[in-house]
């Protein structure tokens, strides 16, 4: 660990303290080629192999832009409540850097694809919106190699695969109070583009990358503080360390008679602590200017409506629906719309069986436990939503029992059959016939003489045990509800 | 045959007629080049394996009684701005000394599936700027009329090669008068044609928003002929045109008489005599012909040197930051990546390209955008408006080209402010973006070519071919 100076602040001095967080988020679209080409945006091609004249930036090479990039981006615009712009423009952000082969990045600036969007997060239980205040469009350059070959002391080597992917960076108001509040937003971001397929946000393959501008004020003053952004939070638990951390150290630096410096500082993850990258004074001027090699991207009103068709239902929606439609509780909900395809998933079950409640219990318990036990994840399901709805329908309609259902499920799962060709096969069909069911009771009865005394005496609790015998004698086929109403019957 | 006076449809049918074929004018073109090349160093290379293989498949086709297609057979210099696949192409800069581009650009495959033989790229200005040639890195081109002078520039190359005869028709880019002016001083015809008529893919970027490539000719139907062949969308380029193209060798036969042409009373006001008598006897020969000449005024044309060197400046600033050690073979070493940016851009770039690098990122830079910048951009709308203001008066606009002829070498590389101005006239069409060419008129007492200028509207070059055929043919000054 580092030799560090900082002090924290007491708990009752950071209490003192408001911090103020906007992130800005850079997302890799999950499209299947570049942004302006026809390159591929496969990960872990071979260095320098998913390249053409124009992700290169060879000299007379021209930028197209690609369709499905702006449909991605208009999705996640969507996705976050964002205003869409009919007209937005590309713009060149100049800078030197040995991977960006074109000496700038094509991004957007004055105009960019959508803005004025926000984004629900819970904490605490306390709902808050987060406003975003746009969403833009650019693309990614390549990577510089600083290690790992044997003249790496000496040199650093670029691959250029990465170059020209397309990206879309979403940059928030200042809007988060806390480094929970942060998280909670960026989790919530994550879910929402997982959730309209527009990014894998795979973190560890850098498709999810965050810098956060930070300030902390008194509390009630009317202003923010002096900002820094910190740079490299490429993962959620570093996000948090490097909020807390920053908060800290500004509070720190106030409290000891200095002040913030506007600057953009560096997480290291190693140590925990942001360190100074580059002043305000150093600060770079991207010349930024309208891109000659590309026209307006004008999207009109009929692009917009057919991209908004293919939207899937956003979470929200779906939560307030299943709420309204299903009658199950609100952390259920939660639970069930935790990601899309478990959604959908629970969606399909719940519609195609009579008890949609029971339906959520069964994927939220045997289903999931026994996924994860696997190590599956919902898409891979053996069981298929439509099968489990079956089983629903066959325990709510009494010809299984939920202890033989128990059993099938586990079958279904290992088999992928359906309940009733398990049931058919083997011959598990629940004993609903009273002459069968009466012969059993009787047998019960007359083997347990001493609890009969007993029930008779007015301890009625002894009824499930008879219960359990007579399911246990028919090989838990018997209808505990008939067995139940068969055995008071005759014990009366 | 004569190879330095052919003409387009004198290939064709000497071709047809086998009185050659391709290979044997191939060959002969190439070597023809190469014994004139020390005159006026107007190549810088030559692709005579790759010209052969084409002439050779023009051969097979005519053998096989195939048609040879609207070039079939011409042999073409093409500025060394445009990439070849497995040709050198250097831009006139040491940067890009030793860089064999892996591409065509779309202009050059267009050229060679109609036919055209690429004989030799063409020396020009670095990455096309400037008005002289002089700023190439690899030595001036000598204008074939008058060694002792500048062929003009950016493409000097193409407009001597064409004028020498060593090539039939060659490609040029202009991007504030660079066709235009080199074809007045050589005594060529060059088109710059509306701005997204000719695919950009594969001309190296000076100015991405002014940058065209367009033809140079010994006369206007081969021009027209070769524009033909290179105009049309191009998917690769974002900002190429979808308008159709026209035939425009065909409908240049169509008479010129009615036509209205202005004569923009700014570019008349401070022109010398000599050239402004030129211009004036080439628009009397017009009016012989039965157009109807009109006085009009594009009032912003003073602001328009000023609005294309911010304009242009910028753009270039950006286009060139590629070039900077990291590839394309040249590089100056230094201690730190920074160092190794420095040296390798202060050793290759020439002082014009340094000089407009510094302009331009003077005007993008942060608290100047607005004031250079961003109005050079709305001075541009307005000179856009002035001429689609007059062409709602007139069919086309005629007007000199350059204040003056060919200027002599090192007259004006101290002085680069009257370098800009040599450009004066042509600045405007580009920044409109409207087709323009440069069409003999004439020439000094001192023997000095001066081109007259043509402009119509935007996506008018038919009409534009029509007038220039017209004036050509009726103009005792064209052999």
């Amino acid at each position: 660990m580092s030799s560090s100076t900082l002090v924290l602040p007491p708990p009752e001095v950071v209490a003192k303290y408001e911090p103020v967080i906007g992130l800005e988020v850079h997302v890799q679209l999950a499209t299947q080629t570049k942004i302006f080409c026809g390159c591929p945006t496969s990960f872990g091609a071979p260095p320098n192999t998913n390249v053409c004249p124009v992700c290169l930036g060879l000299p007379g090479a021209l930028p197209v832009l690609s369709r499905q990039s702006v449909e991605m981006a208009i999705r996640a615009a969507l996705a976050l409540n964002c205003q869409v712009r009919p007209v937005s423009r590309f713009a060149r952000k100049n800078y030197f850097y040995p991977d960006l082969p074109k000496g700038y990045q094509i991004s957007q600036y004055d105009q960019p694809v959508a803005e004025n969007g926000s984004v629900e997060i819970v904490v605490d239980g306390n709902a808050k919106r987060i406003g975003i205040t746009r969403v833009h469009m650019e693309d990614d350059a390549g990577k510089s190699i600083h290690e790992g070959f044997r003249d790496s002391d000496r040199y650093t080597y670029v691959d250029l695969n990465r170059c020209g992917t397309p990206l879309i960076e979403i940059v928030s108001e200042p809007d988060m109070r806390s480094s929970e509040e942060a998280h909670a937003f960026l989790t919530e971001l994550k879910h929402l583009l997982q959730w309209v397929e527009v990014s894998t946000c795979d973190m560890e393959k850098g498709h999810l990358r965050c810098d956060a501008n930070v300030s902390v004020r008194r509390h009630g003053a009317p202003q923010f503080g002096t900002k820094a952004e910190v740079k490299n939070l490429n993962s959620f638990r570093f996000l948090k360390m490097a909020l807390d951390y920053e908060i800290a150290r500004q509070i720190a630096l106030i409290e000891s008679g200095g002040s913030v410096e506007q600057e953009t500082r560096l997480f290291n993850p190693d140590t925990g602590e942001t360190a100074g990258m580059r002043s305000k004074e150093h600060a770079h001027d991207y010349r930024y200017f309208p891109e000659p090699d590309l026209a307006p991207l004008r999207i009109s009103q009929d692009w917009l409506s057919r991209v908004e068709s293919e939207m899937p239902e956003l979470p929200n929606r779906r939560r307030e629906r299943f709420l309204a439609e299903y009658g199950i509780r609100e952390y259920d909900v939660q639970v069930l719309t935790s990601t899309r395809a478990l959604s959908d998933y629970y969606e399909e079950a719940a519609s195609k069986s009579r008890d949609p409640k029971a339906a959520g219990n069964w994927v939220m318990g045997d289903l999931m436990g026994a996924l994860k036990s696997e190590g599956k994840e919902i898409s891979e399901s053996p069981v298929s939503a439509a099968n489990l709805a079956e089983l629903v329908d066959l325990i709510a309609s009494g010809e299984i029992s939920g202890r033989l259902a128990k059993e099938i499920f586990q079958k279904m799962f290992a088999t992928g059959e359906s309940a009733r060709a398990i049931i058919d096969r083997e011959g598990l069909r629940q004993v609903s016939d009273t002459g069968v069911l009466d012969r059993m009771v009787d047998e019960v009865i007359a083997n347990h003489p001493k609890q009969v005394d007993q029930y008779k005496g007015g301890k009625t609790t002894v009824l499930g045990f008879l219960i359990g015998q007579v399911m246990k004698a028919s090989k838990g086929q018997a209808n505990p509800g008939a067995v139940n109403e068969l055995l008071r019957k005759k014990l009366s | 045959m004569n190879i330095a006076t052919l003409t387009i449809d004198q290939v064709r049918e000497g071709l047809k007629k086998r009185a050659f074929s391709a290979v044997e004018l191939t060959r002969e073109a190439l070597e023809f080049a190469q014994a004139e090349n020390p005159k006026t160093n107007a190549y810088l290379h030559f692709s005579s394996e790759r010209a052969l293989e084409a002439a050779a498949r023009v051969d097979e086709g005519i053998a096989r009684g195939e048609d040879i297609g609207p070039l079939g057979g011409v042999p073409i210099a093409v500025k060394d701005v445009i990439v070849t696949k497995g040709v050198r192409t250097t831009c006139g800069s040491k940067l890009l000394a030793e860089y064999v581009p892996p591409y065509d650009a779309t202009a050059v495959i267009r050229l060679e599936e109609a036919g055209g033989i690429l004989i030799g790229k063409t020396n020009c200005d670095e990455f096309a700027m400037g008005s002289s040639n002089e700023s190439s890195a690899f030595g001036p081109v000598r204008n074939p009329v008058a060694p002792d002078r500048v062929p003009g520039g950016s493409s000097g190359g193409s407009a001597a090669a064409v004028a020498q005869g060593t090539a039939v028709v060659a490609l040029g880019s202009d991007t504030g008068g660079s066709i235009r002016q080199p074809a007045s001083f050589c005594g060529v015809v060059g088109v710059t044609p509306t701005y997204g008529r000719v695919s950009r893919y594969g001309l190296t970027a000076f100015a991405s928003s002014l940058d065209h490539v367009g033809p140079f000719a010994r006369n206007v139907k081969d021009a027209a002929a070769l524009l033909r062949v290179l105009a049309g969308r191009d998917p690769l380029d974002s900002t190429s045109a979808f308008a159709p193209v026209p035939d425009y060798p065909v409908d240049m036969d169509g008479g010129v008489e009615g036509m209205k042409i202005g004569l923009p009373r700014e570019y008349f006001k401070d022109l010398p005599s000599e050239t402004g008598d030129l211009i004036l006897r080439g628009v009397e020969t017009l009016k012989q012909l039965g157009c109807e000449v009109r006085d009009i005024s594009l009032p912003h044309t003073a602001y328009a040197v000023g609005c294309y060197y911010i304009i242009c400046t910028a753009e270039a600033s950006s286009n060139l930051a590629r070039y900077d050690g990291v590839r394309y073979t040249v590089r100056t070493p230094g201690d730190t990546l920074i160092d190794m940016y420095r040296n390798t851009r202060g050793a290759g770039f020439g002082l014009e390209c340094k000089r407009r690098i510094m302009l331009g990122t003077y005007v993008l830079s942060a608290g100047y955008y607005d004031a250079y910048y961003l109005k050079a951009q709305k001075v541009r709308t307005l000179i856009t408006r002035d001429f689609a203001d007059a062409f709602e008066r007139v069919d086309a606009i005629a007007a000199p080209v350059s204040p003056s002829p060919a200027f002599r070498l090192g007259e004006k590389t101290d002085d680069p402010m009257e370098m800009y101005l040599s450009d004066i006239y042509t600045l405007t069409g580009s920044l409109a973006g409207i087709p323009c060419m440069s069409v003999p008129c004439g020439k000094t007492v001192e023997g000095l070519p001066v081109g007259m200028q043509l402009m119509t509207r935007h996506f008018g070059e038919a009409d534009m071919f029509r007038l220039a055929g017209a004036y050509e043919k009726a103009s005792s000054f064209f052999a």
